[in-house]
């Protein structure tokens, strides 16, 4: 395999409400800075691809809009899937195995503000035999809350902590709401509004590199779990430990994790099910309790992770995105220092 | 079927169901639409220029879809143009709005570098053509949308030959 | 650079207006498992699976990949999904084509598919911009001013769309999926169907159909029974609205129909068939010059060119025309010309085909995908 390298990384502050720019603007404006990053100019990109959601942003094929912040004139190679940036990141890598390009440019846009995000999650879910019931995330994060409760796998006080840490680190990064500022949303018992998401908008980019520098992808893999949250034990995550197993992350030597894990019990399933020690810290941006933005909230946590490297503040990080009810599909990329 | 009522086999099968979705979505202008919202508003169509290929796009872009950077300076164009393609549209389908026939056309407004999507009213549709030059009709109560615009209909001007037309279309 | 990657197992459905017999589970799993069968493979043999779709608003079911990882047999494995509007079959069998190239996965199942009749695609093709007028009338109408474009700018006489029309219909009849059968069917009969975006008439239009394609790939020797390879693979997309954009002739699909030449070291008078997305008659003269195939492509289809026995035969399987289940239609091409070269397409099979073009475009003319097989190992 080629080593892949994240060689530049971008993301709009993500706000409760952008009233200023479109897709295309957004695009433009986060691949810019991220080519930036990355002392890359649009001419040395090989392949782009991107993340969306057409549900989310309210209209089909709502992707090719956001085409126009590429400046893809002279024509490019482009690829979108309707999933999280992460996914879009794991098919360039994908690419830049295949080997006929060098430079791959990732992004992913998503507006919670539009109003279209708790439908689109529920509308996800089978059409015959779950979505007539409608049952909205926090409710389905809930009843996997509750299974953990049950299952001793976790406390009540273990869901709290994971929510201070989130609004602690929320204060310092600059680029999510402040926690004093967000909406209230409602209880599910066992979960509160403020065991879920800060729902917003923004995007994010990443610029790809086979070989140079920065933090290497030292391995990346994704694996799904039975749809049915009654098909499976909603204590434990098997797709997150085979995708972890098959990036080869080594848990031991671990410094930060990055989980796109909308809810408090999640972030604490994902800590237990990896088997995290106290050597790792967890989502020190806040991770997607701080800042969801749909669709760029798992490309967003491979980001941050890779900024951890960068800093010098991890030499080991992995970075996670997860997607489906009570987190059914999940990805791992896991990062290390050169 | 069996004749007992309570019995599984009365009951026919469900092959299918009605499963309605309905989502409302809030969505703001944006700061570039917002002003081209606002010349609507005072009976104008205001485009925008790209700084780096200095093309008019009209509705505006807040990037220009070429070159990627923020397009900038506000462009008045029409009321007049051009209409370089068209389609007459004949069948009818869910959410359409209009009763067809109706023309569809590619209007190529004056000063502008794109055509501009719109309808062409006040015409015969089988008297439209390329090269016909129109002119803007607005609604007798302007509103912040390009539904303003009610149509476009035909002015007595020469048709713009095809050889001029053909980089447009 | 990236290894081989073969095409060792090809399914698809039968393609209708409405497979009420079926749930989405059961259509995608009509095509796998055919798929399946034909590579002498089980479920449990696959390493990962790539489907493909255009908008989720065709069936109202979003991130289907979601719910349909059981019925694909993906619960463990990597499950991934493509969405590039209706090129998205086409790319979909690329990327699960890199995923073999690559070495990432040793086994891969892909299908793209969609069940329309569930939801309504013309609505979801004419869905309004906010503050904009309710324009956009489907495909149809989008596709109708530049065919228009197209006629002036050559002077094609009216009846090549029609011949087109006929031809495909008439291949068609030799597809037992295809979802048009229309054996008695005539230009004049073409002629007097009823004008829906003028210039397209009626029977000059593609069909709404549920359907699916799946194919299964591998590079592994031992899997290769009677593989089509894969030469080449190359997509390019362009903005879709731009000062000086050409419509009707799309810079994007003749690079990278330019592109997929060149990596599989041929000329285009070297192909033996191509399997082309035309969904709308004169969209394969367009195509026809496009991709390079004919200088003039309207003469090339007056002149029969493009028939079975012609020249370059274009879609034996019947095409887009004949059945268009919008998110597998791409990858219906792609499957077609790979059956041409493996021997494999039964009554439309053309004689000694060798090397073939799968192609597929979407959005507004603005997203191209394409593949070369063959039937030697390149």
């Amino acid at each position: 395999m080629r080593p892949i390298h994240i060689a530049g990384f971008a993301q709009l502050d993500q706000v409760l409400r952008d009233t200023e720019r479109d897709e295309a603007e957004m695009v433009q404006q986060v691949t810019a800075a991220a080519l930036a990053d990355a002392g890359l100019g649009r001419k040395d990109v090989g392949f782009t691809c991107s993340g969306s959601n057409d549900y989310v942003m309210g209209r089909a094929f709502s992707f090719t809009m956001a085409i126009d912040g590429l400046a893809a004139w002279p024509p490019i190679r482009e690829s979108h899937v309707e999933m999280d940036g992460a996914w879009a990141l794991y098919e360039a890598w994908v690419r830049l195995q295949h080997g006929d390009v060098d430079i791959a440019l990732v992004y992913s846009f998503g507006k919670s503000s539009l109003g279209g995000v708790a439908e689109s999650l529920t509308y996800s879910l089978d059409p015959y035999f779950l979505a007539p019931l409608e049952p909205g995330p926090d409710v389905l994060a809930s009843l996997q809350a509750r299974r953990m409760l049950d299952a001793g796998l976790a406390t009540e006080a273990d869901f709290a902590r994971a929510v201070a840490q989130a609004k602690a680190a929320a204060v310092i990064n600059g680029q999510v709401p402040d926690p004093l500022d967000h909406r209230v949303g409602t209880s599910h018992l066992p979960l509160r509004a403020e065991d879920g998401p800060v729902r917003t908008d923004g995007a994010a980019c990443v610029v790809l590199r086979a070989g140079g520098g920065g933090p290497r992808i030292s391995g990346i893999a994704h694996r799904i779990d039975p749809h049915q949250p009654g098909a499976r034990d909603l204590a434990t995550c098997p797709s997150a430990v085979l995708a972890a197993e098959a990036a080869g992350v080594d848990i031991a030597r671990l410094d930060v994790a990055e989980f796109h894990a909308p809810y408090s019990s999640q972030v604490v399933l994902l800590s237990r099910v990896l088997g995290l020690s106290e050597r790792t810290t967890v989502n020190p941006s806040g991770g997607a309790l701080a800042a969801d933005t749909p669709m760029v909230a798992g490309l967003v946590r491979i980001g941050e992770a890779a900024q951890a490297i960068r800093s010098g503040r991890a030499r080991h990080a992995l970075g996670h995105a997860s997607s489906g009810p009570c987190l059914q599909h999940n990805l791992i990329c896991a990062l290390e220092a050169e | 079927m069996s004749t007992d009522p309570s019995s599984p086999k009365a009951r026919p099968a469900v092959t299918r169901f009605k499963s309605p979705v309905r989502i409302e979505y809030e969505v703001a202008a944006g700061t570039v639409t917002s002003r081209f919202l606002d010349g609507i508003l005072e009976g104008r169509l205001e485009g925008r220029r790209c700084p780096s290929c200095e093309k008019v796009y009209i509705p505006p872009r807040g990037s220009c879809p070429t070159c990627a950077v923020p397009t900038s300076e506000p462009v008045d164009v029409g009321p007049r143009g051009t209409v370089t393609t068209f389609s007459v549209i004949r069948i009818p389908f869910e959410g359409q709005v209009l009763t067809p026939p109706y023309a569809c056309a590619h209007v190529l407004l004056d000063g502008a570098d794109v055509p501009l999507l719109h309808i062409v009213g006040e015409c015969d549709v089988d008297e439209i053509r390329m090269g016909m030059r129109v002119e803007t009709v607005w609604a007798d109560e302007l509103k912040p949308t390009l539904e303003s615009v009610r149509y476009f209909r035909p002015v007595d001007e020469d048709d713009v030959p095809y050889d001029q037309l053909r980089e447009h279309v | 650079m990236s290894g081989a990657c073969a095409i060792i197992g090809i399914g698809q459905t039968r393609h209708a207006a409405k497979r009420a017999d079926v749930s989405m589970p059961g259509l995608v799993r009509e095509a796998a498992k055919r798929a399946l069968e034909d590579a002498g493979l089980e479920w449990k043999d696959i390493d990962a699976v790539v489907i493909g779709k255009a908008p989720d608003m065709f069936e109202g079911v979003v991130q289907p990949e979601l719910f349909l990882a059981g019925a694909l047999g993906a619960v463990g494995k990597p499950m991934f999904r493509v969405h590039t509007a209706g090129s998205v079959g086409g790319s979909t069998a690329i990327v699960a084509s890199h995923l073999v190239s690559s070495g990432v996965h040793r086994r891969v199942l892909t299908v793209a598919y969609e069940k329309q009749s569930e939801s309504n695609a013309m609505w979801a093709l004419s869905q309004r911009f906010p503050f904009r007028p309710p324009i956009a009338a489907g495909a149809g109408g989008y596709f109708a001013p530049i065919i228009r474009a197209y006629m002036a700018r050559t002077n094609a006489p009216d009846h090549i769309g029609v011949q087109v029309a006929v031809k495909d219909r008439l291949n068609a009849l030799d597809n037992p999926y295809a979802h048009l059968k229309l054996p008695n069917i005539t230009a004049e009969q073409v002629a007097a169907s009823p004008m829906l975006w003028d210039p397209i008439r009626y029977l000059e239009a593609c069909p709404s159909s549920d359907g699916a394609c799946a194919l299964v790939l591998s590079a592994d020797e031992a899997d290769c029974k009677n593989p089509a390879w894969v030469h080449a693979t190359a997509m390019r997309s362009e903005p879709m609205l731009f000062a000086g954009r050409d419509e009707v002739s799309p810079r994007a699909g003749a690079d990278c129909a330019k592109q997929v030449y060149a990596d599989a070291g041929i000329t285009p008078d070297q192909l033996d068939v191509a399997e082309i997305y035309v969904p709308f008659s004169w969209y394969e003269p367009m195509w026809l010059e496009n991709l390079g195939l004919a200088e003039s492509g309207w003469r090339a289809v007056d002149a029969g060119e493009t028939q079975r026995d012609g020249r370059l035969p274009i879609n034996p399987s019947g095409g887009v025309l004949s059945s268009n289940p919008i998110g597998a239609s791409g990858m219906l091409r792609f499957a077609e010309a790979a059956l041409q070269v493996r021997g494999a397409a039964g009554d439309h099979q053309i004689d000694g085909a060798r090397l073939a073009l799968g192609h597929a475009y979407g959005g507004g003319s603005q997203f191209f995908s394409m593949w070369i097989v063959g039937s030697e190992r390149p």
